[in-house]
């Protein structure tokens, strides 16, 4: 279980506990959290749950899958901090974890 | 503006309905009606991830409860829509209610095909759309199970490529003469079929499924022309069919589907169609139409149709794309092919990263990326583009997808 604080790209927080084992994404759709669409749910094929990760974090995930790394160079508004939530897993060592949601997916 | 909308269907278009109604500002009422007991699931884990084991029943659920509590969204599950009556702007359910619209969605999916014989159906046969389908066959992926699969489409090769992990002895039988014949290149076919023989799984093309015989009541023979296959389950995968019944006994023009214009719109202004369901134009298709079994198109034309409903009607345009996860090879398609499309290859299939572009005078239309990321998300925007590049560049790894713009 972790707690992670998503903010809007309006600046509107969200901090909501989300189970070990699930993705950064599906704690955003489990909990309504707006900006992340996540189409294909989860399946590393549509680019839509994009999020920037606070970069006191970012070295704390694990590290990007090729997959992940090409998918994120063609979404709109790639930052050195962004990642696929779809494809951060949440473990109790992300508790405290905050990411941001671009402007595209409002 | 409509103060009621009817949703018939319970799937991946009906949800994105109601969130597309809402984020449209829609303030009226909205009745989800499903025939399956569950709330609104995603169906692309069915024959991956959820067959396998991997992934609990809550995950498959689009969005929770609550998401239609805070909507404002009656959701009437288990309950089959019986007939549309257009005159009085009425659905009827099986169970004798009777639910008013001002609009209503049509949202009704599709379900298998089912293989017969002399119009009986194949007896032994199971078939996967559900999550009770799934439910059902989960006791028999463990090692020595003999799996017969029939179909080598997307479904048959998912869920070969799961079995085979989980150690049953696999065969898949197909009418054509290649896998995913129906969506892919032979280029693709070719480097599925292989890399399915190498998992293991026997795949016999060009075979014909004659009769299969029930052996003790719990096993069966599966009789081909390419002979005789031992099996204790028989999963058929050979492709769907639009549930469209109740719009064609409403008297709404159906062909390939429900027929939609660009805006989802049925013949019947009222009515809209979206998702496995419509027959919708379609630019990307030879025909200019299109029926497209995907999560994408669902997602896409619920948005249209909710604000098509809001008076803010656009037309549909979007780029089709699919995807489909067989090992650790993620495929990934947009747009649709034709008979006649000039074919390109970039990347070496040996390396098991490549993709094969097709081109129709000269503009590039489509695009099958096998692990090869770049090129389907670049690939997707030169397609809604139509844009030109030449072969050989296209055919360059080189020069990267990014500089294929132009």
């Amino acid at each position: 279980m972790a707690k992670i604080k998503y903010i809007e790209f309006s600046g509107k927080e969200h901090v909501v506990e989300v189970k070990t084992g699930m993705s950064v994404m599906e704690g955003a759709v489990k909990n309504l959290i707006p900006g992340i669409d996540a189409d294909c749910g989860g399946a590393c094929a549509c680019a839509t749950c994009h999020v920037y990760v606070d970069k006191a974090w970012l070295e704390k995930l694990e590290p990007m899958q090729e997959m992940e790394k090409t998918m994120l160079d063609f979404a709109e508004g790639l930052e050195s901090n962004s990642r696929l939530s779809c494809q951060i897993k949440v473990s109790d060592a992300l508790d405290g974890l905050v990411v941001r949601t671009p402007k595209s997916q409002h | 503006m409509s103060e009621s909308v009817v949703i018939v269907g319970a799937g991946q278009a009906a949800a994105q309905t109601v969130a597309s109604l809402r984020a449209e500002g829609f303030a009226g009422a909205i009745t989800v009606i499903g025939d399956e007991p569950y709330l609104p699931y995603q169906r692309p884990p069915l024959s991956k991830a959820y067959l396998a084991g991997e992934l609990a029943l809550d995950r498959l659920f689009i969005k929770p409860r609550e998401f239609y509590d805070d909507a404002k969204c009656t959701l009437i599950l288990d309950t089959t829509v019986t007939r549309i009556d257009r005159e009085l702007h009425r659905v009827e359910t099986h169970d004798n209610r009777s639910i008013a619209y001002d609009a209503l969605v049509l949202a009704t999916g599709s379900r298998v095909r089912h293989l017969t014989t002399n119009g009986e159906d194949l007896p032994g046969v199971r078939y996967l759309r559900g999550i009770a389908d799934v439910e059902a066959m989960q006791s028999y992926l463990k090692p020595g199970v003999k799996l017969v699969i029939i179909g080598a489409g997307y479904i048959g090769l998912e869920v070969a490529a799961v079995a085979k992990k989980r150690g049953l002895t696999v065969t898949v039988l197909e009418m054509a003469p290649r896998v995913m014949a129906r969506t892919v290149s032979e280029q693709l076919s070719a480097f599925y079929e292989a890399e399915h023989r190498k998992a293991g799984v026997v795949i016999h093309t060009g075979t014909r499924v004659d009769k299969i015989g029930v052996v003790d009541g719990t096993s069966f023979v599966v009789e081909t022309s390419a002979g005789r296959v031992p099996a204790d389950i028989v999963i058929a995968g050979v492709g769907i069919l639009p549930n469209m019944e109740l719009a064609e006994a409403a008297g709404l023009k159906v062909a390939n589907g429900i027929v939609v214009d660009e805006f989802t719109r049925t013949s019947d202004p009222k009515i809209y169609a979206v998702g496995d369901c419509a027959d919708l134009p379609c630019a990307h298709s030879v025909t200019n139409r299109a029926r497209l079994e995907s999560v994408q198109n669902a997602i896409d034309q619920a948005k249209h149709a909710a604000a098509a409903i809001c008076g803010k009607p656009k037309p549909y345009t979007e780029v089709p794309w699919f995807w489909s996860d067989q090992y650790d090879l993620k495929l990934q398609i947009a747009g649709l092919s034709g008979p006649q499309d000039q074919l390109v290859l970039r990347g070496d299939p040996a390396a098991r990263s490549f993709a094969v572009f097709r081109l129709r005078a000269a503009a590039i239309v489509a695009v099958e990326a096998v692990n090869a990321a770049p090129e389907y998300m670049m690939g997707r925007r030169l397609i809604a583009a139509r844009a030109k590049v030449a072969p050989e560049r296209l055919a360059d790894r080189a020069v990267p997808m990014k500089e294929m713009g132009g």
